[in-house]
């Protein structure tokens, strides 16, 4: 069998700039760093998980529209059910371009501070090959360059993705209400 | 879901009343590109006053719509951005440049008014 090789596998946790929570000072590390299986650091109810199958770019709306939905009843503001909402169609159409098919699983999530919304992307894509470079380029431009990722980057307070070339990627954002 | 397609004189007016898939952005800019030949429109206004989304794909879409219509000899004015999806489309570094925008259908009718009267005066001395 083939060995995994290390180097291939990218990993990056980019704290973003969010709320700042209890155990996690400003400026401080985030406490955890993405390991191989993701961990669920806050109070899980999995019943309230919704996933919605990418294929199409019918389902890029109906992504974004259980997704406002969602963080509707988590009690966002009208204007952060906008940068959800955004958020996730962004990271829908990802899905859609580059893999074809996928996943979006949006849930509620809470902290002992504060309440949220996380949006897992995920998809077993051609994966990204240099996830520091699709952090980077095509920020400034609405030319459709890049992945959007860094503007996805900027409309969540939290942001992970982890990508292995052939494998897939995965997104992790998450939002708090403030 | 289909955009229904108002002509007006001499103005095209698009309303977006729900979400737009991409393959609906798309049949919408290429039905404007088609029908300001047809109808000989001065110009488009495209209200999405409804929506609210405007990603990436949606503001690229919008752009190249009025780009396409301008190349036609038309001008296109985008109406009816909300508050809060402009925040989100700056947060995306989206700002729609070299592309007219007006706060509402009235303003955006005035906006085409002035243009067109303008290119107007250009043409006949050019």
């Amino acid at each position: 069998m083939k060995q995994i090789d290390q180097s291939r596998v990218q990993q990056l946790l980019v704290p973003q700039n969010g709320q700042p929570r209890e155990g996690t000072p400003i400026g401080e590390p985030p406490r955890s760093r993405l390991s191989a299986v993701p961990k669920r650091i806050e109070m899980s109810i999995e019943s309230d998980e919704i996933r919605v199958p990418i294929g199409s770019d019918v389902d890029i709306v109906k992504a974004r529209q259980e997704g406002r939905r969602i963080a509707g009843d988590v009690g966002f503001s009208l204007t952060d059910l906008v940068l959800v909402a955004t958020a996730i169609s962004e990271l829908a159409r990802n899905i859609v371009r580059y893999a074809r098919k996928g996943e979006i699983a949006i849930r509620p999530i809470s902290n002992s501070a504060h309440r949220g919304i996380e949006i897992i992307a995920r998809d077993e894509g051609p994966g990204i090959k240099d996830i520091e470079q699709v952090l980077q380029v095509g920020f400034s431009t609405s030319a459709g360059l890049g992945l959007g990722l860094p503007g996805v980057r900027r409309l969540m307070d939290e942001f992970e993705i982890q990508s292995k070339l052939e494998h897939g990627t995965t997104v992790v954002a998450k939002k708090w209400k403030s | 879901m289909e955009v229904p397609i108002l002509k007006q004189h001499h103005y095209l007016i698009a309303t977006v009343q729900a979400a737009l898939t991409d393959a609906d952005l798309l049949h919408l800019r290429d039905a404007l590109v088609q029908r300001v030949g047809k109808f000989r429109s001065r110009g488009v206004i495209v209200d999405v006053t409804a929506l609210d989304v405007l990603d990436s794909f949606a503001s690229r879409t919008l752009r190249d719509i009025a780009h396409m219509i301008r190349l036609r000899g038309a001008d296109t004015v985008i109406v009816g951005i909300q508050p809060e999806v402009a925040f989100a489309m700056i947060q995306l570094g989206l700002n729609l440049e070299g592309v007219a925008t007006a706060l509402d259908l009235e303003e955006g009718l005035a906006f085409l008014n002035k243009q067109t009267e303008s290119r107007t005066v250009q043409g006949r001395s050019a």
